[in-house]
């Protein structure tokens, strides 16, 4: 089985090293090929873990080699597969073939197709050695990687020029790119000194070894831990307040929004706070706090995905809302439930989004829905597929989006948190009106793309076929919840709701499904038509509150990036220019200006290079004798 | 009866001519005669401390020296013919040409 493991890590890892290969030549189509089958080769491996660790149910573990070995260092190269980064690592590869075959469709006129492979390819490996590894070392590489890659990517078309907030909230992609890469350095500080609180407590990184030691750590040292580790899983899971870079990363191409999404980059987040399950679990207050700080996050981008008029910034911030309910799952102590969202959130999210590429690549890259309409009739497949992907979101039965969504409803209502359950159940219904929004504005009513003189035209066929595994995935992946249950509470501690929720649990679930029918059947009232732009509620506060974002965005730009910049420019002008620059200055000038002085010996005449050298001997042959006889 | 002691003055003199030479000395040539000089009045203490103790290897020493200096010169008065060739005058004072 271990060559497996090596197989299923390494074979995108290759990918991307072929791809470099070629990263500065013209684009190659055997390049995305041959990534693509990599990829697919990665995933058979997983698929073949997976079943082994179905039917065994014991967990694998490889020691590749010992990389720190200092004094009582010890952190060696070691992976392992078991319940849960088989899990990850299934959804990870699955999703990324799918985007990988996707992309040679969608990059099809970029003229830096092959660098795109390499990209995406490290992408995912850097997230398989997160997802794979048996320490938080490891962990902590497979993070930054995932960090640098989502910069590469981001701002892979970072030949845009900057243009104003106001045009484009994001700017620019190189802005979007290194928004989304200082931020999440911010929150792996944080992650780091968790990271060193857990090794100075417990003198180990591998994860049994710390877990083992956790009952004879103090609560102060255990709370330590768990905020810092959460506060880095806040930054990559883009948790608020640390959530603006998510929605500006959409400057990236799609395929790299669908993979950030649904793979290789915001669930790092959810499956930190899960493989630390233990830490989370013996401090009751932090998992509180995350649970009730994913509803807060689950609602507040829901709200602002109401009215925003960009397709992918509208998936984007589902996508935060999701993982909002992730969190409050994962910190209500199901993190099997948390989990089993995150997959099936997984393979609905990729396909909204390779759905949003089509319509992008049909519209000529136009993202503003109120420019769209109509697309049915050109692009049927697509619209399928997008309304399943939006059916599963909205958690209408019997897509995977409503089993697990409402085992997260039905978790917060069992813990009797009931605060929470009512903005849960809320945040249902906003998810089905702002997805069926988005789907009724761009696919149904009047073509209003026409004026713009866009002729839109469905996808390649091979792109459409493979995004059918998604799609079909968004239907059944639901079924698999009782199998999925069985398998992963070998590993997590196992959660049931209580005899009493039990018998509500038809009750809870028509409630959610009133809401999340209401709100389709509501968007479908206002949208189905075309578009009716009402200037008397685009005007009202709320609308526009929503529409800037609850003007976060301008808060940090005025309120931490301009004091910032002034700190700097003064450090700048101050410190650096007057005390270290002017100090290095005064060293250099001394020295030049005592050469310039005694270049004067230098006569070329050798009767004087002979005085001075006699001078010198006799000169050392005095402190000689002194030293001599003071010695 | 000549001492050791005499024989170190003598060369202590000889040394201190040879250095007065290289110091106030212009002329070229004049500073291989007072290098010589100064080679000859080592010369002269290793042998006569090499006979005080004894030990021939003062004198072996000396004897290399003596073939040191002797090739020196062989070398350096064929570079200084050269020189008085090109520039007409061995006065160190108008053979400064590296100025600095």
């Amino acid at each position: 089985m271990e060559k497996y493991v090596y197989i299923a890590l390494f074979a995108p890892f290759v990918s991307s090293l072929f791809a470099a290969l070629f990263g500065m030549t013209p684009k190659k189509m055997f390049v995305g090929i041959i990534a693509s089958t990599l990829l697919a080769i990665s995933f058979l491996a997983s698929a073949i873990l997976a079943i082994e660790i179905a039917q065994t149910g014991s967990p694998i573990h490889v020691m590749m080699l010992d990389w720190i070995s200092a004094g009582d260092l010890n952190i060696p190269f070691g992976f392992v597969v078991d319940q849960v980064s088989v899990t990850m690592m299934t959804v990870v590869t699955l999703v990324s073939t799918v985007v990988h075959i996707y992309s040679i469709g969608y990059m099809d006129h970029d003229k830096s197709f092959n660098r795109f492979f390499s990209y995406l390819s490290a992408f995912v490996f850097s997230m398989m050695i997160l997802v794979m590894s048996d320490n938080f070392a490891g962990l902590f590489i497979g993070w930054e990687g995932v960090g640098v890659c989502s910069w590469l990517l981001i701002g892979f078309w970072y030949h845009k020029a900057d243009v104003s907030p106001e045009e484009n909230p994001s700017i620019s992609p190189s802005w979007a790119a290194n928004e989304a890469f200082i931020v999440n350095r911010i929150a792996d500080l944080a992650m780091l000194v968790g990271i060193f609180t857990l090794y100075w407590n417990t003198g180990s990184l591998q994860y049994d070894v710390v877990f083992n030691d956790i009952p004879h750590l103090s609560e102060g040292i255990l709370t330590t831990a768990a905020i810092a580790l959460f506060i880095g899983a806040m930054g990559k899971s883009a948790q608020f307040p640390l959530h603006t870079w998510l929605t500006d990363a959409m400057e990236g191409p799609t395929p790299v929004s669908a993979l950030i999404h649904a793979a290789t980059m915001v669930t790092a987040g959810v499956f930190l706070v899960i493989r630390a399950n233990p830490l989370f679990s013996v401090t009751p207050e932090v998992s509180y706090f995350i649970a009730s700080l994913g509803t807060f996050v689950a609602f507040f981008a829901a709200s602002m995905a109401l009215v925003n008029r960009d397709l992918k910034r509208i998936i984007a911030y589902s996508t935060l809302s999701q993982l909002g309910y992730m969190f409050a799952a994962a910190g209500l102590g199901a993190y099997w439930i948390a989990l089993f969202h995150l997959a099936a959130h997984a393979f609905f999210k990729a396909l909204l989004f390779l759905g949003a590429g089509n319509v992008m690549h049909a519209m000529h890259d136009e993202l503003d829905i109120f420019k769209m309409g109509g697309l049915k009739k050109s692009m049927k497949w697509t619209y399928i597929y997008m309304g399943v992907a939006s059916l599963a979101l909205a958690g209408i039965p019997p897509f995977a989006g409503f089993f697990s969504k409402d085992a997260i409803i039905e978790t917060a209502f069992n813990e009797g948190t009931i605060i929470l359950w009512i903005i849960l159940v809320v945040t249902a219904g906003m998810t089905a009106f702002y997805s069926f929004r988005q789907v009724f504005l761009t696919f149904e009513g009047d073509e209003r793309y026409k004026e713009f003189g866009i002729h839109p035209h469905e996808m390649y066929k091979f792109v459409l076929i493979a995004m059918s595994p998604l799609a079909l995935l968004a239907v059944i992946a639901g079924f698999f919840q009782e199998t999925f249950h069985e398998l992963i509470i070998e590993l997590l501690p196992n959660y049931e709701m209580s005899e009493h929720t039990h018998h509500l649990t038809w009750i809870l679930g028509i409630v959610v499904l009133a809401f999340a029918i209401g709100g389709i059947v509501l968007a479908r009232y206002k949208y189905i038509n075309g578009l009716h732009r009402d200037e008397k509620v685009e005007n009202s506060f709320v609308y526009q509150l929503l529409k800037n974002q609850y003007y976060i965005p301008k808060f940090y730009a005025e309120f931490i990036s301009k004091p910032y910049a002034m700190i700097s420019s003064l450090m700048w002008r101050s410190i650096d220019m007057k005390i270290v620059d002017a100090s290095v200055d005064a060293i250099a000038n001394f020295i030049y200006s005592s050469g310039d002085k005694t270049r004067r010996i230098q006569t070329g005449n050798l009767s004087n290079y002979l005085n001075w050298m006699s001078f010198g001997l006799v000169a050392l042959l005095i402190m000689a004798a002194i030293s001599s006889v003071i010695g | 009866m000549i001492e050791l002691n005499d024989y170190l003055i003598l060369s202590g003199l000889l040394f201190a001519i040879g250095l007065v030479g290289v110091l106030r000395r212009k002329n070229l040539l004049m500073l291989f005669f007072a290098t010589e000089v100064m080679l000859n009045a080592a010369n002269i203490a290793f042998a006569a401390t090499s006979h005080y103790y004894n030990d021939l290897s003062g004198q072996m020493f000396a004897f290399f020296i003596i073939a040191v200096a002797a090739s020196e010169v062989a070398v350096g008065l064929g570079l200084l013919i050269v020189l008085y060739k090109r520039y007409g005058t061995l006065d160190l004072d108008n053979l400064a040409s590296m100025k600095g």
